[in-house]
């Protein structure tokens, strides 16, 4: 039988020492009439051989992007970038990834020093002063943000950007039910394609715990950062900043330079594939004076007995093992091998590689924006700046292009209809280093057969 | 940088950005084939960094110093596939190979969560097909893969709860939860918006029903309790509890952290649970990532199908379908972006595969056998904290080290020296110093016997010299590391 280590002769020698004649009297710990009595109804199990062929059939069923296989121009939460070879074969070290939570720390170096650093890389590329370990993706960190701010603040109003992603949106609502009433919407402008102060100065009220703004937004548009952390902490709110696609980060201002108080979003973009949605990587940031409200794991530096530098679990008073029903959250299972990840990512392309990946996503998505406009099918749908993804408006039936594009293995994008009704025709398209200038022109020209 | 060679191959190594040097390239991006575009002909000079910004000491290295940073790193950490792991409530099994090639398929991992349903139908119907394995395996009406952990299961399954009591116009607002719990279930509890109600289990070890019946009343939406429970043993009353929370309209919450020692034997909606979530992270062998990722995925009777967190998967003919909020008026809404931890499901879905229904069983008769083989083997060396036949974990007290001026930390840092990962300790907290041990139905005999045997010789250690285990452990990268120091004087990350 698989996975099990015992030979006839084990079991029997383990039955003898427990002094039973056989499994089933052990099992008599179970009342009878809660056992089943029959077997499972699976399928039977499978050699390894056969599982892999199994598999691997599942997975032909599927198109996946990339590789000669669909040319994807999908962002909206979730990018396709090229990962370096050195993530797969680190990161798949089993010493990493067949570990625990590292409680131990004198046999969880590794982890911790590595979370330490993915920490630290956080910080610089936000400007902000501590972060923790690892969340467990973009919306679920931004629903532990509100609640933390709102723990700061003892203040219950909420404002949210209209144009945060929907499905963040959504996951807050869902964190929030008991208190719905105090979550607002700030309208987006419809011209710009970005929050309009003066709607989140509305939607705030004069009490808020948090403004929430994701930047590049998720038309794709970069919001004046500056402009809405003046408005929320005239309040004395808190400025919560989503950043979905961090590779931003190499080009613009960090969030801890224009005002933020709080930075959460997604780092999937390093060293995590697409893999239909998850594991993603949730992450947050935030200032000093508000680290004993942050949630989820925080690694610390401190010594061994010799005086050594050594790494280990910090502030657990926060956290649910110690302070149960009072804790800051109840994370206790993170996602730290996909922070393992982003941080071999981060750091085998490093600062120069960051800032280049940057300008070439930024190239890539202008020069694609720039084509598919001159086919004059479609129109920009806002006017603010953008980073690598942009919102345009078509002239015929989205879904319908859609369908027809994907006819030549073309992903073009995400209709936006299906989250805002008056944005019919829209549709939200990034581009990466990994959209190729072919790939961009061969789009553009289906585009203007379609 | 300093010379890395503490002791011939047992070598140190500074913070990548102690290796760091200005001008120091690694893994280049590629040349870009458009033209590239100037930031500040469309985004106003505000919104930028700097020319010369160098990110606070961001880290410039070159490939192989990369390489080696994490090399070294991964070879001061402990895995499973190190060496055994008996870290109790964890179930630290084996994570099969095979899984984790079937998860880096690249028709599983290039799949963006937005394609074209029509794209990635084996995607939905492995989640589609999962789900239903789920719902063989505990009995439970429908599946929610969404959660991305236990605990965000457990807030998920308490969201549903609090929702199926406002859809009554009767919200409720305690859950009662036993003093054996996971920490997480209070924490998930108030976090959902409930008072949490504790009560004591009995001197057995199990939950009574009186105890139940005591507290429960017509303001308390569920019952949240773990079984088998957290100190390895079989809630014999559970049907009982299930009947006397039923009977004032209340619900059953299973903490399914410990479904290992259940699968195949029993189902969970035999006992009268309503609402469950599993741990593909223990149960189903996908691996722990040295803290996650997970996946919790949440399991319902009927009643609370309609509050599960959308979208759902619906099969229509032969098509895989995603069922939004518009048709789902009741749901709870969403835990998270995008439909849950794809890459382990794809592991788990792998492992139900690969065992079958008589591997599933045979996996957790095995680990309730290897569970009580620890429990006899060393019950006359250490305290049994309740001396009846377990499930899946045994738990020792300290009782047997008063006197001796050594803990159980002493213990766990001691069984270090002897190349074990310690069990779970000071949890259960009813039980003094516990010591909680899950061997898992993976490990061998000469495994679980060369663990006894170093539990033996320690036990005789702490009476001779205890001074071996309050140094210990003394082979490893580090010495005892100095917790309080770390929460006192907070350093939490690397400064230029």
């Amino acid at each position: 039988m698989p996975y099990v280590s015992l030979s006839d002769k084990d079991v029997a020698h383990i039955l003898k020492t427990i002094g039973i004649d056989s499994t089933e009297t052990l099992l008599g710990t179970l009342p009878d009439d809660l056992r089943i009595k029959d077997k499972l109804n699976l399928p039977d199990g499978l050699s390894e051989q056969e599982t892999m062929a199994l598999m691997r059939s599942m997975a032909a069923k599927n198109s996946p992007v990339g590789q000669g296989g669909l040319s994807s121009f999908l962002g909206a939460g979730a990018y396709n970038h090229y990962v370096p070879s050195t993530v797969e074969h680190l990161a798949g070290r089993s010493e990493f990834y067949t570990a625990y939570t590292p409680y131990q720390p004198e046999i969880s170096q590794g982890t911790l020093m590595a979370m330490f650093e993915y920490q630290t890389l956080v910080c610089q590329m936000t400007s902000m002063d501590v972060a923790n370990a690892s969340l467990y993706d973009g919306a679920s960190a931004t629903a532990e943000a509100v609640l933390m701010a709102r723990r700061v603040t003892g203040r219950g109003r909420v404002a949210l950007s209209g144009a945060l992603h929907p499905e963040y949106q959504r996951t807050i609502k869902t964190y929030l039910k008991s208190a719905s009433e105090d979550i607002t919407e700030a309208l987006f402008c419809t011209e710009a394609g970005t929050t309009l102060v003066e709607a989140a100065d509305a939607a705030m009220g004069d009490e808020p715990a948090c403004l929430v703004v994701q930047h590049p937004n998720f038309f794709g548009c970069l919001e004046d950062v500056s402009a809405l952390a003046e408005a929320v902490h005239r309040k004395k709110g808190l400025l919560i900043i989503v950043v979905t696609e961090p590779v931003s980060l190499g080009l613009l201002k960090p969030p801890g330079e224009v005002g933020c108080d709080i930075v959460v979003g997604d780092n999937q973009s390093f060293g995590n594939a697409l893999n239909f949605g998850g594991p993603y990587l949730g992450f947050m940031a935030t200032k000093t004076e508000f680290v004993r409200q942050l949630p989820g794991r925080i690694i610390g530096q401190t010594v061994d007995r010799d005086g050594r530098r050594a790494f280990c679990l910090t502030f657990s008073t926060r956290e649910q093992h110690i302070r149960r029903e009072r804790a800051t959250s109840n994370i206790c299972t993170n996602h730290g091998l996909c922070a393992l990840q982003a941080a071999i990512h981060l750091t085998s392309i490093g600062l120069g590689g960051l800032k280049a990946l940057s300008r070439v996503n930024l190239s890539k998505a202008h020069y694609l924006r720039q084509r598919l406009l001159e086919t004059k099918v479609c129109r920009p749908a806002f006017s603010a700046p953008i980073f690598n993804e942009f919102t345009v408006r078509l002239d015929k039936d989205a879904d319908a292009v859609l369908q027809r594009l994907l006819k030549k293995d073309i992903l073009a994008g995400l209709t936006l209809d299906r989250f805002y009704p008056a944005l019919t025709n829209h549709l939200l398209i990034a581009a990466t280093e990994l959209n190729s200038k072919d790939d961009i022109d061969r789009f553009a020209e289906e585009l203007s057969n379609s | 940088m300093k010379q890395t060679t503490d002791k011939g191959f047992f070598m140190d190594e500074p913070l990548i950005f102690e290796r760091s040097s200005s001008g120091k390239r690694g893994v280049e991006p590629c040349q870009s084939d458009v033209p590239d575009h100037d930031a500040l002909s469309t985004i106003p000079k505000a919104f930028l960094r700097d020319a010369g910004d160098g990110l606070n000491g961001f880290p410039e290295a070159s490939e192989l110093d990369v390489v080696r940073h994490y090399t070294r790193l991964s070879q001061w950490n402990f895995g499973v596939d190190t060496g055994f792991y008996p870290l109790g409530s964890c179930t630290m099994k084996y994570n099969p190979k095979v899984n984790e090639d079937a998860a880096r398929l690249s028709g599983f991992t290039g799949l963006h969560p937005y394609q074209n349903e029509a794209t990635c139908q084996g995607a939905l119907e492995l989640m589609h097909d999962l789900e239903a394995y789920l719902c063989e395996i505990s009995g439970m009406d429908a599946i929610t893969l969404q959660p991305s952990a236990g605990a965000h299961g457990e807030l998920c399954g308490l969201f549903m709860i609090a929702a199926y009591f406002k859809d009554k116009g009767a919200p409720r607002h305690k859950i009662i939860i036993p003093d054996t719990a996971h920490g997480t279930n209070p924490a998930s509890s108030a976090l959902a918006g409930f008072k949490v109600v504790p009560i004591k289990s009995g001197a057995n070890g199990l939950l009574a029903p009186e105890a139940v019946k005591a507290v429960m009343d017509t303001d308390t939406a569920a019952l949240m309790l773990t079984n088998p429970n957290t100190i390895g043993l079989f809630e014999r009353n559970i049907k009982e509890i299930a009947r006397i929370v039923h009977a004032k309209g209340g619900l059953i919450y299973c903490d399914g952290a410990n479904m290992n020692a259940l699968m195949g034997l029993a189902r969970l909606s035999d006992m009268g649970v309503d609402c469950v979530q599993l741990n593909l992270h223990k149960t189903f062998s996908t691996p722990h990532g040295g803290g996650g990722p997970g996946s919790g995925p949440v399991g319902v009777v009927k009643k609370l199908e309609p509050f599960l967190p959308v979208p759902r998967i619906r099969k229509k003919g032969k098509r895989f379908t995603l069922v939004n909020e518009g048709d789902r008026p009741k749901t709870i809404g969403r835990m998270k972006a995008f439909y849950g931890n794809f890459s382990i499901m794809v592991r788990a879905y792998a492992y139900i595969r690969r065992l079958g229904a008589e591997g599933l069983r045979r996996a957790a008769t095995t680990a309730i056998l290897n569970a009580n083989y620890m429990r006899e083997s060393l019950k006359g060396d250490f305290e049994l904290a309740y001396d009846t036949p377990c499930m899946h974990e045994a738990v020792f007290s300290d009782k047997l080290l008063s006197g001796s001026g050594v803990a159980t930390m002493d213990i766990a840092k001691r069984l270090i020296d002897y190349g074990f990962h310690p069990p779970t300790v000071y949890f259960p907290l009813v039980v003094h110093g516990a010591i909680m041990i899950e061997p898992t139905e993976t490990e061998s005999l000469e495994t679980l016997d060369a663990f006894i045997s170093a539990m033996r010789s320690i036990a005789v250690e702490a009476k001779t010299a205890p001074e071996l285990l309050k140094n210990a452990p003394s082979n490893t990268r580090v010495s005892r590391v100095d917790e309080t120091k770390a929460a006192r004087e907070p350093v939490l990350r690397w400064r230029a």
